[in-house]
């Protein structure tokens, strides 16, 4: 269980107000209107914004001042997921080791997690070669890899085709559920939510709801209803 | 953070090495005494060649700058790279070319004895301002373009479409760009005229035609008098110091922009406009290349002749610019912080004569600093160019940060599989690009060498100058060409190597 206790998030001169917050394994969504702060919680859990001390706890442990690095969480940004001038490979790789020469379980590890999303024996393109669902997939292929209880997920997909994007949130959402991950995904579309997230929790007006379940934040009259109507 | 940790020491590295010595020749100085009547004629011309080389270069840079905005030609991009080559240039081969062209049995000596008039002498501040116009028009000239190429193309479109022409254009959209450009250029030529010393020492001299820096090359070499030198050295200090201390501050940056482009079409001009505009562009680059071609043609023909210590100095001279080279991106790599930049930039509020002396006094305390000549010259080539190689890195240090800091972050990479696998990669254009100035800068340097340079440690700069003072110009020029093409071999070898690890 990931649970965030009570605080204050500040970026620049924006703040977000958050009450207790707690995940479960399975994927939740964090949704609301563009401009409210979604990142911002995401970057706030993943370690990118600082967080006040007992605010964030993994386990009860606490993981507030954690660097990235260091909390269980495997991260897929927006963009720039891969490095282009890497190969998929070698960009997968990075997740164990970025010693020169793999030793060979490791490189074999990286192969089959390759093979798991579709890539098997496209190791040595670079991400210029392969199609952007390609790109998403080798990215994924490298948080199969970290292999981290968590993985937080900000508008992963958003430049992918309506039809590869669902591929890509089936194949997550398959794979993050044989291993019982905790998934948070930041996302605008309800669709996304619709498809594989089983609780939602909205982020509006400088605060954010616990997550509920996603039919009722969806349902007609709900928290979301305004945003989706508009 | 182990990376902090490396930035610091480098960096306190970097500060001592440029501050020790200027302790050595402060202790070394009589202290804040007063100038002596020849101290006061040094500062008085330093400044006054300073002010005139500045004024003559952005004044005539101002018509060909605009002509090459305006006119579109075949090979425009050529003659905007040609501006750009001075740069990498080793001061002492164009001495040379201008020599054979202004000199005393040159071109236009030869031209103007035939018509019967009384020849020029090439020696003193006509020859200064000519060696300084050759290398400071060009930077100027790219300065100022770069401002017309800056104004957004709506509003030329705009006063195009107004009708706009002439004195209205140039009263509403050029002036105002002028305004702001001309006293910024003015200034980065004038703090790079105040520490010019190879072109002092081969143009100038004599009472009537010396700067404070060939005032301490003069008091070290000739009188070897280390307390004047020393002296001299803090006048310089103070002098060129201040000045770029002000350029700092006035927020002046010199860009070596690598390309401005978009010309503007320009229909309707005045035939007159454009005879002009096409002039200027002729005599800037007749006044670039023909000293230039006229070294090559004489020299090209001696290389076989050249001897054997020629070949050696050379040889001397690449491994020198090599590990400048290294030495001077290992430390730009450690430094790529705001702070870091500041530190670095102290390079350029120093002049090389006054480290140079500063070292000497210290090594004189240990044995002798003779034998020291190349370890010292090499480490001042990168403490001089370190600060156009922190200007140009860290911008593609900071994107790369930008980019795929967080994903750095998420995944742990250490610091040292950050470098490896994405800094240097990321960075290997730009990185390239420095390699190649810091290699061709230090290839052509004479500067500290001069001071330390004894027969076994000559450079192959401080060759070329010592053949042209035995007056044997055949080889002297045969040597330039060996110069100019190892320094633009190096130049064009690392910028190559960028590219393709790009």
């Amino acid at each position: 269980m990931l649970e965030l206790k009570k605080t204050v998030v500040t970026q620049g001169t924006f703040h977000i107000q958050l009450p207790d917050l707690a995940f479960d394994p399975g994927v939740t969504a964090i949704m609301g209107p563009s401009g409210a702060g979604k990142s911002t919680v995401l970057a706030a859990i993943g370690g990118f914004i600082a967080l006040r001390q007992r605010s964030l706890f993994w386990e009860g442990v606490d993981i507030s001042q954690y660097p990235p690095s260091k909390r269980p969480m495997a991260v897929l940004f927006q963009d720039n997921n891969l490095f282009p001038h890497l190969s998929l490979f070698r960009n997968v790789a990075l997740a164990v080791s970025s010693k020169t020469r793999l030793p060979a379980p490791q490189a074999e590890l990286v192969e089959q997690a390759l093979s798991r999303v579709g890539l098997a024996g496209m190791g040595e393109r670079r991400p210029s070669d392969v199609s952007g669902g390609q790109q998403s997939r080798a990215a994924l292929a490298r948080v199969l890899l970290q292999d981290k209880p968590i993985v937080l997920l900000d508008e992963p997909f958003s430049a992918l085709g309506p039809a590869m994007k669902q591929d890509m949130l089936d194949l997550l959402a398959d794979l993050t559920a044989e291993r019982g991950a905790t998934v948070i995904m930041v996302t605008h579309d309800p669709n996304d939510a619709k498809r594989i997230a089983h609780k939602i929790s909205v982020v509006d007006r400088g605060t954010a709801t616990p997550p509920m379940p996603t039919e009722t934040a969806l349902a007609t009259g709900g928290p979301l209803a305004g945003y989706l109507s508009g | 953070m182990a990376s902090r940790v490396v930035a610091i020491i480098m960096g306190a590295a970097v500060l001592a090495a440029i501050l020790l010595p200027l302790g050595a020749v402060w202790s070394a100085s009589d202290g804040l005494v007063r100038p002596t009547a020849d101290d006061w004629a040094s500062i008085r011309f330093t400044v006054y060649q300073a002010s005139l080389s500045a004024v003559i270069s952005v004044g005539l840079a101002i018509p060909v700058a605009r002509a090459l905005f305006y006119r579109h030609f075949w090979g425009r991009d050529v003659v905007v790279m040609l501006m750009g080559a001075p740069f990498i240039l080793p001061v002492i081969v164009a001495v040379l070319g201008l020599i054979s062209v202004f000199g005393q049995n040159g071109l236009v000596n030869g031209v103007l004895g035939y018509f019967g008039v009384k020849t020029v002498s090439i020696y003193g501040l006509q020859g200064i301002l000519l060696a300084h116009v050759f290398f400071n028009l060009p930077l100027a000239t790219r300065m100022v373009l770069a401002a017309w190429g800056a104004i957004p193309t709506e509003r030329l479109r705009l006063a195009q479409s107004l009708g706009l022409s002439g004195l209205a254009l140039f009263r509403i959209i050029e002036a105002p760009m002028l305004l702001r450009v001309i006293p910024a250029a003015f200034a980065v030529i004038f703090v790079i005229c105040l520490s010019s010393f190879a072109v002092a020492l081969t143009l100038g001299g004599g009472p009537k035609a010396t700067t404070l820096e060939l005032a301490i090359y003069q008091a070290f070499r000739f009188d070897f008098d280390l307390g004047k030198a020393a002296s001299l050295g803090m006048i310089q200090l103070g002098l060129a110091g201040s000045a770029a201390v002000a350029l700092t501050l006035i927020g002046v940056r010199t860009d070596l922009g690598q390309g401005l482009d978009r010309p503007v079409l320009r229909i309707g001009d005045p035939v007159w406009r454009i005879i002009l505009d096409v002039f200027h562009i002729m005599w800037a680059a007749a006044f670039l290349l023909v000293p230039l071609g006229m070294v090559m043609a004489y020299g090209l023909w001696g290389i076989s002749s050249l001897g054997g210590d020629v070949w050696i100095a050379a040889g001397r001279s690449i491994l020198m610019a090599l590990a400048s080279t290294v030495l001077c991106l290992g430390i730009a790599l450690c430094l790529m912080h705001k702070w870091g930049e500041v530190i670095g930039s102290l390079g350029i509020a120093i002049s090389p004569l006054v480290l140079g002396t500063g070292v000497f006094l210290m090594l004189r305390k240990i044995g002798n600093p003779f034998e020291y000549a190349l370890v010292v010259t090499l480490c001042v080539n990168a403490l001089m160019a370190l600060p156009f190689v922190l200007r140009i890195l860290r911008p593609a240090a900071e994107d790369t940060r930008a980019h795929y800091g967080r994903l750095a972050q998420s995944l742990g990479l250490s610091p040292w599989a950050w470098v490896r696998w994405v800094l240097v990669p990321r960075m290997a254009r730009t990185l390239g690009f420095a390699a190649g100035l810091v290699a061709a800068l230090a290839m052509g340097d004479l500067g500290v060498i001069a001071l330390f340079g004894t027969a076994e440690h000559a450079t192959l700069p401080l060759k070329l100058y010592q053949l042209m003072g035995a007056y044997r110009m055949s080889q002297a020029a045969a040597a330039a060409v060996l110069l100019v093409g190892i320094s633009l071999g190096l130049f064009w070898l690392f910028e190559r190597l960028g590219r393709r690890y790009a």
